[in-house]
């Protein structure tokens, strides 16, 4: 029977009001197994749930909520988080129903996605907070029962008493509620962990893989209005705007010109896209206009710059290389890049009279909500932030540029908007990993050993370009970290694994170099750096030494390192964001041509939670640093990138990524973070293979471009 | 502006849009279907991947008076009760991490595995490789594909 409708719009807005503007995005497990039970709505269990803390909730049905507070970017928290809730409230996983926290201040103290750093901050205060429930819980259990709580097990959000199911969970929720949590709980022994180390599936598959609206550009709120905006070149600003072409396209209400921007407004979004392209804006200096060129010369400048900042200082490094047998001195470089979320920017935002409404997909809803309100002059008590699933954001999403603009925006529209960014937008407008040169320098004594160090960073808004307390600071008696910075109008941001993601590559690199150039094996020549920092460290030691060691061993010993002749391997290993990762990179050779066989990585990031979670990230970060090491490139014209879409900025594909073999070393350490960590070490490992197999250093990123690997067909082998 | 009837997910829709609207934006900004994504708007990344008569296509570039009789589906009616043996198979792997990609390469590896439903990995891979995934799932997606391959 054929279904005529006009639109369907209207149940379109319901759905997209209950999943992203009413009562945030929720998730369950319940029901599918007890059909005799009546599964209740989202919307039930939440009126009826008693709160125990910020992050949990139970129903007397026995539904169990949890709040997710950061951001989902696909780091999986919205999956791992809950799994220390329930697992320290011996909860049935099965009744676990999962909600995106709005932006709380007062209910949470770091809703924030960056830096690897969820995992370590909130690891004890989950435990906590599923500790305390099940405390009370069980306290109101040994009241009714006249026993001690002592003699009291809990399993699957049931209660038992010598090996006898006496309580469900949702029969003690009312009285339990009512008592107060204590400040100290016993937490588990992490060998009695039963759903941490177990791989739970993502909470937000189904919503995922059936369509639902989950991401920022998803979110529609009726009577708002679309917009795009033309940003500006970099050093630039707007002379003149003729935006008759732009209105003349069917569909656009509104152009508005505010600051540098230039806005086109309408009802939907294809006319803004065509909008956009009619106008005809005049640009003029408004400060440095850059080409890539420029930036080759003034970091190459920098270098020899007598102004560079000391970062560290250990010993006499002059001294030191004036009786060196022998001197390793390399420079490497790697560009800027975007990071390309697969969900270009977006934000709607609501400004009414001195109250505003944000919905979007942001990494730090309290920077959006504080620059907001800095920007508006409106109390930040007044500004409410609901987060939306983030498709992606390596760090992008870490600034609040995109939701600040949607909010002034609205302000002077008068108007609920949503303000989108084409992939041309997000790929021009700036935030920018910096690009760094970097000048090593090794001095050897006559028996191979590393006297002295230098390294020196110059960035283009870069920031500090070293991570001077890192390895081999420590490990060597002679060091001098400096670094220098070139302030630039084309903006920058932290992109996953903010600096080491090309400095790891660089160091490990160069590594390689001395390693080679003092005839010892790079993984023993590692191992005895860190024997040196041990026995006789040097200065302050910011990582753990025997951690460091155990990734090494692991990394070589499960890639068969230096085993056989036929595969020529490039390690790498690297301390980043609390975690140890050290890699292996196989290369065969077949008619004379490389073939990148495998990468193997042993890492250290604590106890693993979710084991399905911590695989994505390790591959993942392998992918991304593998990826944009090899391909990927941005340079600039006149303070534009000349890469501005898909076709011309390079991600890596399907069939260029080689097999990826993960494993961990089990420390027993509370668990840190997996976002960044597995990224840095993999330039470095594939450009040592590549050295190994080929003899050409790459000292540059993307290694494609670069003539060394002209004549190389790098094939990869994915099976 | 011109009326158009579009056949999606066995209904028929009627939007009054510009000839060069791509069916992507019919979908999304009329039809209130947001599963299917955008990205990069020139079909090089396959977030907007919906089938056009059971082909595998990019709904960005496609205006939507270039669709005519053709039946649209779209991640939203691939199946009912999104028990699709590739979206089975994406649950059981847990392929996703931002997921934002996932919808279009459910739906190019569906199209792929219903003219190829006994495929080898390469030819998982050459079918897979137009859809980019940034968060980088790639070795999940290959082995989902396969194991749909085997649950049909």
């Amino acid at each position: 029977m054929e279904k005529l409708l006009k639109t369907n719009r209207r149940d379109f807005l319901k759905v997209a009001a209950t999943a992203s503007g009413g009562l945030f995005i929720g998730f369950y497990w319940s029901g599918c197994d007890s059909p005799k039970m009546k599964v209740l709505t989202d919307e039930e269990v939440l009126s009826q749930a008693f709160e125990f803390n910020a992050y949990l909730s139970i129903s007397p049905s026995g539904d169990i909520v949890i709040y997710s507070p950061n951001p989902e970017l696909g780091q999986n928290i919205m999956t791992s988080f809950p799994m220390i809730v329930a697992e320290e409230l011996d909860a049935d996983w099965t009744k676990v129903r999962v909600f995106q926290a709005p932006l709380d201040n007062e209910k949470f103290d770091r809703q924030l996605t960056g830096g690897s750093g969820a995992m370590p901050h909130s690891w004890e205060r989950l435990r906590k907070a599923g500790a305390t429930a099940r405390h009370l819980l069980l306290t109101v259990a040994a009241t009714n029962l006249g026993v001690s709580i002592d003699e009291l097990s809990a399993e699957k959000s049931a209660v038992y008493h010598n090996g006898k199911k006496k309580f469900e969970y949702g029969e003690l929720v009312a009285e339990a509620a009512k008592l107060t949590a204590p400040d100290e709980v016993k937490l588990k022994d992490p060998k009695d962990f039963k759903i941490i180390g177990t791989p739970v599936k993502n909470v937000v598959n189904k919503e995922m893989f059936t369509g639902k609206p989950l991401y920022g550009l998803d979110f529609y709120r009726e009577g708002m209005v679309h917009a795009m905006i033309q940003r500006p070149p970099f050093g630039m600003k707007i002379k003149s705007v003729d935006d008759s072409g732009a209105r003349s396209v069917s569909g656009v209400t509104d152009v508005v010109v505010f600051k540098n921007n230039v806005a086109v407004v309408g009802n939907s979004t294809w006319p803004l896209i065509k909008a956009k392209r009619q106008l005809k804006i005049e640009y003029e200096p408004d400060g440095a206009v850059e080409s890539s060129f420029d930036h080759d010369r003034i970091m190459k400048d920098l270098l020899d710059s007598k102004n560079a900042q000391v970062m560290r200082k250990d010993g006499d490094v002059e001294a030191a290389f004036k009786t060196a047998a022998q001197v390793i001195t390399s420079e490497y470089q790697c560009p800027f890049l975007s990071h390309s979320p697969m969900e270009p920017q977006n934000f709607f935002a609501h400004v009414k009279g001195d109250k505003v409404e944000l919905v979007g997909p942001t990494q730090t809803p309290d920077r959006a909500r504080m620059e907001t309100a800095q920007l508006l002059g409106i109390p930040t008590e007044n500004i409410t932030v609901e987060i939306t699933r983030l498709g992606g954001g390596f760090g992008r999403r870490l600034r609040a540029d995109f939701v600040v603009e949607a909010a002034e925006l609205s302000k002077i529209l008068d108007k609920p908007v949503k303000v989108s960014w084409t992939r041309e937008d997000d790929m021009t407008g700036g935030a920018y990993r910096p690009a760094v040169r970097y000048r090593f320098q090794a001095a050897l004594d006559d028996k191979g050993n590393m006297i002295a160090y230098r390294l020196r960073g110059a960035g283009i808004n870069a920031g500090n370009s070293t991570r001077e307390n890192n390895f081999p600071s420590g490990s060597i008696d002679n060091l001098l970290i400096e670094n220098i910075e070139h302030k630039s109008p084309i903006t920058t941001n932290a992109w996953r694994a903010p600096i080491t993601n090309f400095l790891a590559y660089a160091e490990q690199s160069f590594l390689d170099e001395v390693a080679l150039a003092a005839k010892k094996d790079p993984v023993k020549f590692r191992l005895e750096l860190l024997e040196r920092a041990k026995k006789n460290p040097v200065g302050e030691i910011h990582y753990d030494i025997d951690r460091m060691k155990a990734v090494i061993e692991t990394a070589a010993e499960k890639s068969n390192w230096g085993k056989n002749k036929d595969v020529m391997q490039g390690f790498s290993v690297y301390f980043s964001h609390r975690s140890y990762v050290a890699q292996v990179a196989d290369i065969i050779m077949e008619g004379g041509q490389p073939v990148l066989k495998k990468i193997t990585a042993a890492t250290d990031c604590g106890i693993v939670v979710h084991p399905t979670g911590a695989n994505q990230q390790v591959r993942g970060g392998i992918v991304d640093g593998m990826g944009h090491a090899m391909f990927t490139n941005m340079t600039f014209e006149n303070g534009l990138p000349k890469q501005r879409n898909f076709d011309t900025y390079r991600l890596i594909r399907m069939k260029e990524v080689p097999e990826i073999d993960v494993h961990y070393v089990d420390s027993g350490y509370d668990p840190t973070g997996l976002g960044e960590p597995a990224l840095p070490p993999t330039g470095g490992a594939i450009a040592n293979a590549i050295f190994a197999a080929t003899g050409r250093r790459l000292r540059s990123q993307p290694f494609i471009e670069q003539k060394e690997f002209s004549d190389i067909k790098l094939q990869i082998r994915r099976t | 502006m011109a009326n158009y009837k579009l056949k999606i997910n066995g209904e028929t829709f009627q939007v009054d849009v510009e000839d060069d609207t791509p069916l992507l934006w019919v979908l999304r900004d009329h039809l209130g279907l947001v599963g299917t994504k955008f990205s990069c708007g020139i079909a090089q990344c396959g977030s907007c991947t919906v089938h056009v008569n059971g082909e595998a296509t990019y709904s960005c570039t496609l205006p939507v008076s270039s669709i005519g009789s053709s039946e649209v589906t779209t991640i939203e009616g691939l199946s009912k009760n999104g028990d699709h043996p590739v979206q089975k198979a994406w649950e059981e792997i847990d392929v996703a991490q931002c997921g934002y990609c996932q919808a279009g390469q459910i739906m190019n590896a569906a199209a792929f595995l219903k003219k190829n439903p006994k495929p080898t990995l390469e030819e998982i891979e050459n079918a897979m490789n137009r859809n980019l995934c940034r968060c980088g799932t790639y070795h999940k997606i290959r082995e989902a594909v396969a194991l749909a391959a085997k649950m049909k």
